[in-house]
């Protein structure tokens, strides 16, 4: 025992010996809610959006480099998989986002009655789900819309 | 804080006694804090970069070049890597207190703020050579 935090879990049998005490429930114990699924999905999708910002600095670079380090990218970004990629980052970004808003808020000690925090998670949801597909409706439209203008010239 | 092992006690004194009375760990609190405000100024950041994202949705390299040689676009472009990557550290540092524990904690939190340092970094050079000497050359 090293660590202070073992301080109350290590106890004693009745013959002497020692012993840990077991931790408190952990999440198979408990009723699935979806506060808990919205509270660890943000920490994940803080997660892949810093990966998805790593290679947002890839594409930056590329554009910097020249031409043909662009051409590389793009062949990424113009990949079924790369826009499923893109697709991913989006929606780990705007989660991330909504989720911080909501926390900035209860910070200020705003929203933050059990009953409120109920209330929100599913707006929170469909706030995430609308503004993901409404942005990459945007971005893959004027996509495709610089493409054909490009072609048409 | 192996769950399966017996307990061993090394120190004599009660853990629990050298922890009463000690106080709070005194720091944290501005790690915290600034959590929160690089988060509050990646808000704004944030809404201006979807609107530019919407403007360089499949854009070819000299429209990018042309548009991160702008003062206002480098600019705040700058500001959005270096907040984005400081928020990042902060964030994954949190992760790292979380599941980390023991010897690796160090090698850990050290290993991530070298690769955040590295990264941001390579974002702010990438802007800087964008808006100040980008390479519009075939061959280049």
């Amino acid at each position: 025992m090293q660590d202070v935090r073992d301080a109350l879990y290590i106890g004693h049998r009745s013959d002497g010996t020692l012993t840990r005490r077991p931790m408190s429930p952990h999440l198979q114990v408990y009723r699935f809610r979806l506060s808990m699924f919205l509270s660890i999905a943000n920490r994940a999708a803080g997660v892949a959006a810093a990966a998805g910002s790593a290679l947002g600095v890839c594409w930056l670079s590329a554009a910097a480099k020249g031409p043909e380090s662009f051409k590389k990218v793009q062949k990424v970004t113009r990949n079924p998989l790369g826009k499923l990629a893109l697709a991913g980052w989006t929606l780990a970004l705007v989660y991330h986002f909504v989720a911080g808003l909501r926390h900035l808020a209860w910070d200020t000690g705003h929203r933050f009655e059990k009953k409120e925090i109920n209330e929100d998670g599913p707006v929170a949801v469909g706030v995430t789900v609308g503004a993901t597909l409404v942005l990459l409706a945007s971005i893959f439209g004027v996509a495709a819309c610089r493409s054909r203008k490009k072609k048409a010239s | 804080m192996n769950a399966s092992h017996t307990p061993r006690i090394d120190v004599m004194r009660s853990q629990l006694g050298r922890a009463r009375g000690l106080g709070s760990a005194k720091t944290g609190v501005d790690h915290w804090w600034l959590e929160r405000m690089s988060a509050v100024a990646l808000v704004p950041l944030s809404g201006w970069f979807v609107i530019q994202v919407l403007r360089l949705a499949g854009a070819e390299q000299q429209d990018v070049v042309e548009w991160g040689g702008k003062p206002v676009n480098a600019s705040m472009l700058l500001a959005l890597m270096v907040l984005t990557f400081y928020h990042m550290q902060l964030g994954l540092q949190v992760i790292i207190d979380d599941y980390v524990h023991g010897k690796a904690h160090l090698p850990a939190s050290l290993l991530l703020k070298g690769a955040a340092l590295l990264i941001g970094l390579f974002a702010v050079i990438a802007v800087l050579k964008l808006a100040l000497a980008p390479s519009t050359k075939a061959g280049a």
